[in-house]
């Protein structure tokens, strides 16, 4: 094999997050909201809810629903236009994003309502998802949702047979590189979202999965500075 | 709206006073950011008070149309996402979105804001499209001027990406080339709410419109395109006194762009 891949393409250390930035409160109109950045991608996620759902035959008696939807601006990546409107693709996280997220929170106090989550994605440079997750997490945070822990995500990954932490795009599209984003909540070390695309032997996924773990707790720092940052009453 | 907040409000305006102490011919503080994200080719993102929008550029080559072979275009898009108010919905832009959009669109391209001769590569075969997209971040009233603004900002902020010969654009390459502007159409809306005028309402205000009017208008205040909206009639003397409040209004404006 054809050894290029000695060091990561921005500098960085194999297990360095590239740099973050996370801010509650960015959308007033919301019942909660968020920003969070990581490298070139920054991610708004806005709650609305809990409110009463309708068509009424979709409500839950027992409990709230949790309705999640994943976009991106059509001039958020570098290369061409994304066409507005959704894709497969837009559809298939937003699921997977729902389920990333259901697992940390209570909604039996909500029966028969809902509680929207929209994550726009204003600018990209891969981890997309991770960064729509964890965004969404402090959201939900700042919406007052009862949740048992905030959930956190990171995509981990391999370039040639180097086992790497927050991929950016051109780590990303590399020729069979492997993606693995990864959704966590660190306090109970449960793992909400798993998802994969590329070659990978069982040692490097149990690798991977610690690699992933201690960068969420990291990630999760800044998720909670953002949350003291907007509630913390006088203290510094 | 619950009636109490609706009869508030109207008893405000008729005090000639609002529910955050201004006058009614009064903006909340204007705020740009040239270059706000990084993958457009162009982008801006504009705050009237708690209404914030960001708008963004990105270059395609196409075909240039037949009734305009040695003319580029341009394409103005907005999307009111379910992220910035309770009141949108997900899906297609919906006719709100439609008629934003279409506004600026013709108060850009009847204002003579970009010389599409410029936009052309190569006759009959090759144009520049220039594609703006809109986005309300957060919808607190008067998303038009505020969209108009940023979508205005974009469009200067903007530098062609690089092409090569086969008129393949390479996005990751910036040239310093900017988009030759002829003019610097903006939108001023002016609302009508219970026989008074005013400009940059909030949310609670533009609920209770009655009708209101989209001025585009030029540096030399000369106007560029004009949209009416709402549900009730104006006179011909309201009319005038509406375009002559938008065009000295537009100049607050204006003046944000030139920081």
């Amino acid at each position: 094999m054809n050894k290029t891949y000695d060091k990561r393409f921005d500098g960085r250390k194999f297990d360095e997050i590239r740099p973050m930035e996370a801010k509650v409160g960015v959308v007033p109109r919301a019942n909660g909201s968020a920003m969070f950045r990581i490298g070139g991608t920054i991610a708004i996620a806005a709650v609305y809810g809990p409110k009463e759902l309708y068509p009424a035959f979709m409500q839950d008696p027992t409990k709230g629903i949790l309705r999640c939807d994943y976009n991106m601006f059509a001039f958020s990546g570098a290369g061409d236009r994304v066409k507005p409107g959704g894709n497969r693709r837009s559809k298939e996280i937003s699921m997977v994003t729902e389920k990333a997220l259901i697992p940390m929170l209570d909604l039996s106090a909500y029966s028969g309502a809902v509680v929207d989550v929209s994550i726009e994605l204003i600018q990209t440079d891969a981890g997309t998802r991770c960064a729509g997750i964890t965004a969404a997490a402090l959201a939900l945070a700042d919406a007052g949702i009862p949740m048992k822990d905030l959930v956190t995500a990171v995509s981990v990954g391999k370039v040639e047979d180097k086992l790497i932490v927050d991929l950016n795009y051109e780590e990303d599209s590399y020729p069979e590189g492997v993606d693995l984003p990864v959704a966590m909540a660190t306090r109970t070390g449960e793992i909400t979202l798993l998802q994969m695309d590329g070659r990978l032997t069982k040692e490097e996924l149990k690798k991977l999965l610690e690699m992933a773990k201690k960068a969420c707790a990291d990630i999760k720092e800044v998720q909670i500075k953002a949350l003291k940052e907007k509630y913390s009453l006088g203290g510094k | 709206m619950s009636d109490i907040v609706r009869k508030h409000t109207l008893k405000l305006l008729e005090q000639n006073t609002r529910s955050d102490l201004r006058k009614l011919d009064e903006y909340r503080t204007i705020t740009l950011e040239y270059g706000a994200v990084g993958g457009a080719e162009g982008s801006a993102r504009v705050k009237i008070g708690d209404t914030d929008v960001l708008a963004g550029v990105k270059f395609e080559v196409g075909k240039p149309f037949p009734d305009t072979p040695d003319q580029g275009s341009i394409m103005v898009n907005a999307e009111l996402r379910p992220m910035s108010s309770p009141d949108f919905e997900p899906g297609p832009p919906n006719i709100k979105a439609i008629e934003m959009a279409r506004v600026i669109d013709r108060a850009l391209r009847e204002g003579g804001a970009i010389d599409f001769k410029k936009l052309c590569i190569k006759e009959g075969e090759a144009m520049w499209m220039v594609i703006v997209d809109i986005y309300p971040i957060n919808d607190a009233g008067n998303l038009f001027d505020a969209a108009s603004l940023a979508a205005l900002a974009a469009i200067k902020d903007a530098k062609f990406p690089k092409m090569d010969a086969q008129n393949k654009i390479d996005y990751h390459e910036s040239t310093n080339k900017k988009i030759e502007m002829g003019t610097m159409p903006l939108s001023c809306t002016i609302y009508n709410i219970g026989g008074k005028i005013i400009v940059d309402p909030t949310s609670q205000e533009e609920e209770l419109c009655d009708a209101r009017i989209t001025v585009g208008v030029l540096e030399n205040g000369t106007m560029s395109s004009l949209q009416k909206g709402g549900e009730y009639g104006l006179t011909i003397d309201q009319v005038n006194e509406m375009v002559d409040v938008a065009i000295k209004k537009s100049k607050d404006l204006r003046k944000v762009m030139q920081k």
